[in-house]
């Protein structure tokens, strides 16, 4: 007879090993794809999969096989006019193929090997280039955080959440109704008691029955238990999704003619990060783009990263028109206000302490966190000192200098350190 | 009788009673051989995880077979292409799979072709017979897949990956193709398999001992040949022999070829395996309709997807791919019956053995005892090259022009007939690569010799690619040479030992 089993239930993912052994071996492709990916992406929509595609070359099993040549003789079905001995011109473009169901494999000018990398392996791919921690990579990629809110009383669950006042006071409820009709009869059964004592001139035997049957109820209110099973009460607590609120972050950007595109590149990552971040845990985020030269404009993203300025640079001018966007549109008591701000560290000397003084004045005070990335391989100029000392008496304010990908984290160590312990 | 059911839906019951119906008719009344059958329901991305694994219940790790998967399941997300309905596995008990999507008539179908079909094929056809071992199968992968994922724990996933690329290259040239290999089973393997390391490396220490002594004698006269004589399983040759491989390596290379010898059989009866299981998934649902048993719908459903499998476009349609495996064996086996039933006079004179015989016996009998080559050239009779209007074409380089050799006439079916024959054997469909010698003396260089078979001269680019695989693992310049039919040598492909291939 034969068996029939049902494997539906069984775990579909045991291609899953072999899946990541070939992301593994195309790793650098795939690294590849994504970067371009991120270059072309919109900040807001770093978080979907990506279509990857590998050149077949790359990616083939040889196998040893004929090539073209030599005699071959091939038997096909659907013969229409042919007869023995009849010549035919041969096909241009290979034709016939390998003598197999292999052409497609062996023949030549394929297109690429497309697939697609689903969210989870496109985060991976890109935190691993910004060198983020595992425990960051988890926060950031996880689904929507729930916190445990109480949610009254249940009756079963584990005794470390036994109710102590409640189930007492439930046992206590339950011993006074249970113990209400006994004691009543037993209130009577004494009176009676009493009544025949009082009288006197009754015989013993019925004193004494009487005496029995106070005994008996009090036996029975003896037997009511203290507390019960049933009257315990647990704490309940519920899993519910974390009240969130909203953000707005706003990047700050140098476009002067020194910012060349890779430079942009890497800004470009870095405020994707922030994005990522914030999107964890604000429901709705904003984000506004101020580029500046010698003078600031807010833009679109299009413009933020593609168009180009020569000139010189007033970094203050930024950081006044962030201030004013402030004031007008997101009063820090409904929003959190978060900035991030790249630039190769080129400013007017003069206005290196006046972008201080603007942040320690009006900034910082309404920012959650403000980030400064520096990216030269130059010397540092005015600027960054002026930017240190800001960074010595305030705390959520960051900076770094970078060279790679992978310097872009720690600017944000402190934020993504913060943040666990505010969830608690 | 009543249909045993009328909608589309399938249940566990009506699986159980249609498989009750389905034995009835395929064991008791047909006298089918069969294996044990397991038939397990499974989803479709099960059965995609199935595809990347070549349809084996477990499997070792690879990249390759990450591949594979990656692009069944683009294709199938996109809709460029159904999955198959079945997928069945040659072990004892015979595993059919069943999809979840399938219709009752569908889940039907494939209990017949598969649990019945394939089944009683690989139980009775004798190179399933002499080449697999269906009980051992499943055990020897366990073994397979636990002893390579030790290697990687040990000596790091990199090492043990590319040693697989470099055997998987070889995979067509692990087998032996005439030579019975020794039975599997999972306890011998794993009691065997650390004494047999020992012996292994033991005796290619010895072979790699000759180097000093030299007499005065032996100057002059030639050194002994290595290997004796040519040998045409590349893997077992360098199993046994290359100089540098490890242990471990070597045993990873016998599991390579292990797997190899199993699918060996699979890959010379594709038109006989086809056609065995369409030839008996038709007779038997045929019969369930005769018993009344199934009802007009479920035959109209079953004849619409049977009639898919086994059509044969023209070669002049767009989408001609060759000869359709199904078509050509559903087609043979329903002829064989024809001739031993309703014989006419031509095939009287063809087949006088076969005709007029029981049809039964003398279809196990033809099952039972060929390959796709001998099967074709046996009993591909000339009505059906002319129901399938078969010609062949010629295709000599030195000429300008393709030549018509043979069509669907008196003159032409046995050319036809043993053209494609021919067209399946797996020695000419593959290129002929031997292990020619090995420089034991000297630099310790791997000759392979490549003897050419109608002149056809081996891919030159992915010749080299393999042959690098080759000299990873022999460790020293690997050289592979085609020889003509007079024996000069027309291509010459070479890999230089160096670092790049010794980081193993």
């Amino acid at each position: 007879m034969s068996h029939i089993i049902d494997r539906r239930l069984n775990g579909k993912n045991k291609s899953a090993v072999n899946r990541e052994r070939f992301l593994r071996r195309f790793k650098a492709q795939i690294k590849e794809a994504v970067s371009r990916a991120v270059k072309g992406r919109s900040i807001t929509d770093i978080e979907s999969g990506e279509k990857v595609s590998i050149p077949v070359k790359d990616i083939s099993e040889p196998v040893f096989h004929h090539g073209q040549g030599g005699v071959r003789e091939q038997v096909h079905p659907g013969n229409e006019e042919f007869i023995r001995g009849d010549r035919i011109a041969r096909p241009q473009g290979g034709g016939g193929g390998g003598g197999g169901g292999k052409a497609s494999q062996d023949g030549e000018g394929e297109d690429d090997f497309v697939f697609e990398l689903s969210r989870e392996e496109f985060l991976n791919v890109f935190f691993d280039d910004l060198a983020l921690p595992n425990l960051i990579k988890t926060q950031l990629m996880g689904v929507e955080e729930l916190k445990q809110v109480r949610a009254g009383y249940t009756n079963d669950g584990t005794p470390a959440n036994i109710s102590i006042v409640r189930s007492l006071r439930g046992a206590l409820a339950r011993r006074v109704a249970m113990a209400a009709p006994t004691l009543a009869r037993l209130g009577e059964a004494e009176e009676d008691l009493d009544a025949l004592l009082e009288s006197d001139d009754e015989s013993t035997q019925e004193v004494r029955e009487q005496r029995k049957r106070i005994h008996l109820l009090r036996e029975k209110l003896g037997s009511i238990p203290f507390i019960d099973p049933f009257d315990l009460r647990y704490n309940n607590r519920i899993q519910q999704p974390k009240p969130t609120s909203q953000a707005v972050m706003f990047c700050i950007m140098d476009v002067s003619g020194s910012m060349d595109e890779q430079k942009k590149d890497m800004a470009k990552r870095f405020f994707i990060l922030l994005y990522l971040f914030l999107q964890r845990n604000y429901d709705k985020i904003e984000v506004v783009f101020i580029r500046h030269h010698t003078s600031a404009v807010e833009v679109n993203e299009e413009d933020f990263f593609h168009s180009r300025e020569s000139g010189g640079t007033v970094v203050s001018s930024a950081l006044n028109l962030m201030a004013d966007i402030v004031k007008k549109r997101y009063s820090s008591s409904e929003w959190n206000i978060y900035a991030a701000q790249a630039s190769d560290g080129d400013n007017w000397d003069s206005d290196s302490a006046n972008c201080g003084r603007i942040m320690e004045e009006q900034l910082l005070p309404y920012c959650q966190y403000f980030a400064y990335i520096e990216i030269t391989e130059g010397e540092p100029q005015n600027l960054w000192y002026e930017y240190l000392k800001v960074k010595e008496r305030q705390r959520h304010f960051a900076m770094q200098k970078i060279r790679s990908a992978s310097d872009i984290y720690p600017v944000f160590r402190e934020l993504f350190k913060r943040q666990p312990a505010n969830r608690a | 009788m009543t249909p045993i059911s009328t909608g589309s839906e399938w249940t566990f019951d009506l699986i159980d009673e249609y498989d009750r119906e389905i034995r009835k008719i395929a064991v008791d009344e047909f006298k089918l051989d069969v294996y044990p059958n397991q038939l397990e329901v499974i989803t479709a991305e099960q059965m995609m995880d199935a595809y990347s694994s070549v349809g084996m219940p477990v499997n070792y790790h690879h990249w390759s077979f990450g591949k594979h998967f990656v692009s069944t399941e683009k294709s199938y997300k996109r809709g460029q292409m159904g999955l198959a309905y079945e997928i069945v596995i040659n072990s004892s008990p015979c595993i059919a799979y069943l999809m979840e999507e399938n219709s009752m008539t569908m889940q039907a179908l494939v209990i017949a072709h598969a649990a019945y079909g394939h089944n009683s094929f690989f139980k009775g056809n004798y190179l399933f017979r002499a080449w697999t071992d269906a009980s051992a199968i499943v055990d020897y992968l366990v073994f397979a897949k636990s002893y390579i994922s030790k290697c990687e724990e040990r000596y790091g996933i990199d090492a043990v990956e590319e040693l697989l690329d470099s055997c998987h290259a070889l995979m067509n040239y692990g087998v032996d193709r005439y030579k019975r290999p020794q039975k599997l089973s999972l306890a011998e393997e794993q009691a065997r398999q650390e004494e047999r390391e020992q012996y292994l490396q033991m005796q290619v220490n010895d072979l790699w001992r000759t180097i000093p002594r030299r007499d005065r004698d032996d100057a002059n006269r030639e050194p002994p040949r290595f290997p004796s004589e040519p040998q045409e399983n590349l893997l077992y040759f360098i199993e046994k022999s290359a100089p540098l491989l490890e242990p471990w390596q070597r045993e990873l290379v016998r599991i390579v070829r292990k797997v190899a010898q199993y699918f060996y059989p699979q890959r010379q009866t594709q038109v006989m395996n086809e056609g065995w299981a369409t030839f008996w998934h038709y007779t038997i649902l045929n019969r369930l309709y005769e018993k009344g048993l199934v009802t007009d719908g479920f035959m109209m459903e079953f004849l619409q997807s049977h009639t898919n499998v086994v059509y044969q476009p023209p070669v002049t349609a767009r989408w001609y791919n060759g000869i359709n495996p199904y078509a050509l064996g559903f087609a043979m086996y329903q002829d064989i019956k024809r001739i031993c039933e309703n014989p006419t006079e031509e095939d009287k004179a063809w087949f006088p053995d076969l005709a007029g015989t029981d049809w039964r016996t003398s279809l196990e009998f033809a099952m039972k005892n060929f390959k796709d080559e001998s099967f074709i050239s046996q009993y591909l009779s000339p009505k059906l090259i002319r129901e399938f209007r078969l010609f062949a074409i010629r295709d000599d380089d030195h000429e300008d022009k393709l030549e018509v050799s043979a069509i669907h006439d008196e003159n032409g079916y046995r050319d036809i007939r043993s053209k494609l024959a021919e067209q399946y054997n797996l020695g000419s469909r593959e290129p002929n690569i031997q292990v020619w010698s090995v420089n034991v003396r000297g630099d310790r260089s791997l000759t392979l010799r490549h003897t050419m078979h109608n002149r056809r001269p081996l891919d030159e680019g992915s010749a080299q690619e393999v042959l690098k695989h080759v000299g990873r693992l022999w460790g020293f310049d690997v050289r592979l040479e085609s020889a003509d039919s007079d024996g000069s040598i027309t291509q010459r492909f070479e890999v230089k030992s160096n670092l790049e291939l010794q980081r193993l």
